[in-house]
């Protein structure tokens, strides 16, 4: 049996669209600016010309990311940084997971209260700090990669997966003689690709976007991410152009050389993000596996 | 006679003890794998968690680097009064307070009736709509205060261009001290909005069909489903994400709040983890920072545990 929607239902329809819509427009529009910008003639850009689409569509702004030697490096390091930082992060995390999820262990609970105390009360920034720097690990490539290895939460949604998992598969193996280890490796992995990715994404973007740690921990040109150039780039500089040009801008060819710097930094905006707005669609569903594991009490 | 029972039975006692020791320990050495399994996260947090937490013993001491931990003079709570009794106190817990509470009050709804418009939505829509709703969840902080800058800056920013084209006059909003907290607060909505429903639409996905068609039998305009049913259905998962909320509400992140400060708007930007870390680190006056590190943090717990115990006794909801 259907039921005929009433009047009401189909107006109420309609502006539910029309509010959907609109933020749809309001979360998009600032990201097809910055691209469109990027594309601009820089003074364009400067004139407060380009509204949608690009403006005599150029490179030049692509040009100057690419010349810019700090940027490059920059981006070399951070590929480095995620690559080997997610490796580390899943090392330490996945395993822990793992065995927090057997019920059957002498001290299960001593070892849950030893990682969920972390969640609440910590050393903080400078204990942490004066730690970083007793090791011998303050400014070097090293401690981006240590420092946020383990995170409860994580290995919480790894506990929570790896405990609905059937429990039949580990007794058959058992008997077969397979150890602990094998089992974990060859037959509990393979099957947990879902969480895998989960852990992956969630790490490898984190170590992408993060600069504290880094601003932190090290400041030798040559080991800084992307993001710590890119806080030069933008948010230093901007906050010094902006003070300059409530001064007034002096003659033309400072102008130009300033619209061009402005160019720049929609640029490097958009190729220091593009890798991860490239990704995520594809991988969208292992988030929000991600969040739906998470949730769940246990 | 009577010792000699005793003793026996405290003899038999041992022996029983001791079987359970040796129970425990074969158990122990039959699991040991999983033991090994965890052993790199035990590890990690002894060295990067809890050794920092024994380091917390400064914020009572007048740490100096050279005498090391154990000898720096004790002080009791002098770093801890001195904030109290500081020119910034105030100032830190009320900057503070505005920027979460706006920020909850704000933007803690919002992200809840997305998820129940999007809900009413046809499949396909839904699903584009939403991964296109992601998107700023992924973009990072500093490119985040950097669009912002662009965005809203006096000469070329798209904001003035569009106040200028209203025959309106140019903002300075960047180091303007009442923009501040708008500007922080509504660049988080438009960061995170469409990442915060999905735990709501997940949630939504488990409300019973049977529930919707037997309303609509009965007459329910959509509203009034979505009122009397959908929301009732998310309301333990709302109370279970605003006591975590009401947890928080004494810190606010520093990644952000630290890229959006100038000397300008500093007044109202300051809040207390920007100000562990300049008095910390850039100052390194590590005692006192680290007192005022462990006020926030009890501060948190306390409200934490509040917030918990509110909800429990009006919702029989809790975090634990």
């Amino acid at each position: 049996m259907k039921i005929r929607e009433s009047k009401g239902d189909r107006v109420f329809e309609v502006i539910v669209y029309i509010i959907l819509c609109l933020l749809l427009l309001i979360i998009t529009y600032p990201l097809l600016y910055v691209v469109s910008c990027s594309f601009s003639d820089p003074t364009a850009v400067g004139g407060g010309k380009v509204w949608l689409l690009p403006v005599d569509p150029t490179l030049a702004g692509y040009k100057g990311v690419f010349q810019e030697k700090s940027i490059m490096s920059g981006y070399g390091n951070t590929i480095f940084y995620t690559i080997f930082g997610t490796i580390i992060n899943m090392v330490v995390t996945i395993p822990c997971g793992y065995a927090l999820s057997k019920k059957e262990i002498p001290g299960r609970n001593i070892f849950m209260a030893y990682f969920m105390i972390i969640m609440y009360f910590g050393g903080g920034l400078i204990p942490t700090f004066l730690v970083v720097k007793s090791l011998g690990l303050y400014n070097t490539r090293a401690i981006l990669l240590i420092l946020g290895a383990f995170s409860t939460y994580n290995c919480i949604i790894c506990r929570t997966f790896f405990s609905s998992l059937p429990k039949e598969l580990e007794e058959a193996a058992e008997i077969d003689g397979c150890s602990t280890y094998r089992c974990f490796f060859q037959i509990i992995l393979p099957i947990s690709q879902a969480l895998l990715g989960v852990m992956i994404l969630y790490f490898a973007i984190g170590h992408w976007n993060s600069y504290f740690n880094a601003m932190i921990y090290v400041n030798k040109d040559e080991y800084k991410p992307l993001q710590l150039i890119l806080r030069r780039l933008l948010v230093e500089a901007q906050t010094n152009a902006a003070m300059m040009e409530s001064g007034g801008a002096s003659d033309e060819f400072a102008a130009e050389q300033y619209q061009l710097a402005q160019l720049l930094k929609y640029a490097v905006i958009v190729v220091s993000s593009l890798p991860v707005m490239v990704l995520y669609p594809f991988l969208q569903k292992y988030f929000v596996k991600g969040v739906m594991i998470g949730s769940v009490k246990g | 006679m009577e010792t000699n029972l005793i003793r026996e039975e405290s003899a038999g006692k041992a022996r029983q003890n001791a079987g359970k020791f040796q129970a425990v320990c074969q158990k122990i050495w039959k699991y040991r794998a999983y033991y090994v399994l965890m052993l790199p996260a035990v590890i990690y947090v002894a060295i990067f968690c809890y050794a920092p937490m024994y380091g917390l013993q400064i914020a009572f001491k007048d740490y100096r680097p050279v005498l090391g931990y154990l000898d720096s003079p004790w002080v009791g709570f002098k770093h801890f009064i001195s904030f109290f009794e500081g020119a910034y106190f105030w100032r830190l817990i009320r900057n503070t307070f505005v920027i979460t509470i706006y920020s909850l009050v704000a933007g803690f709804p919002l992200p809840i009736i997305l998820a129940l418009l999007l809900n009413e939505a046809q499949q396909k829509f839904r699903k584009i709509s939403q991964t296109i709703m992601y998107a700023p969840h992924f973009i990072s902080v500093v490119v985040l205060v950097g669009m912002i800058n662009l965005l809203f800056s006096p000469s070329f920013g798209l904001v003035n261009n569009v106040l200028e084209a209203m025959g309106m006059e140019r903002v300075y909003f960047i180091a303007s001290p009442d923009a501040f907290p708008h500007l922080y607060v509504w660049s988080g909505i438009w960061q995170e909005l469409g990442w915060n429903a999905v735990i709501y639409i997940a949630a939504l996905a488990g409300v019973d069909p049977g529930l919707h068609e037997a309303a609509r039998i009965d007459g329910a305009s959509r509203l009034q489903r979505i009122l009397h049913i959908n929301l009732p259905a998310i309301l333990p998962t709302i109370t279970i994400l605003l006591v975590m909320r009401i947890g928080s509400l004494i810190s606010v992140g520093y990644e952000k709040i630290y890229l959006m400060q100038n000397d300008l708007n500093i007044e109202v930007s300051e809040v207390i983890s920007t100000y562990v870390y300049k008095r910390g680190i850039l100052n390194t006056n590590y005692s006192f920072s680290t007192a005022v590190g462990i006020f926030n943090n009890l501060v948190n717990i306390v409200m934490l545990l509040f917030a918990n115990t509110i909800a429990k006794k009006l919702s029989d909801t809790s975090l634990f």
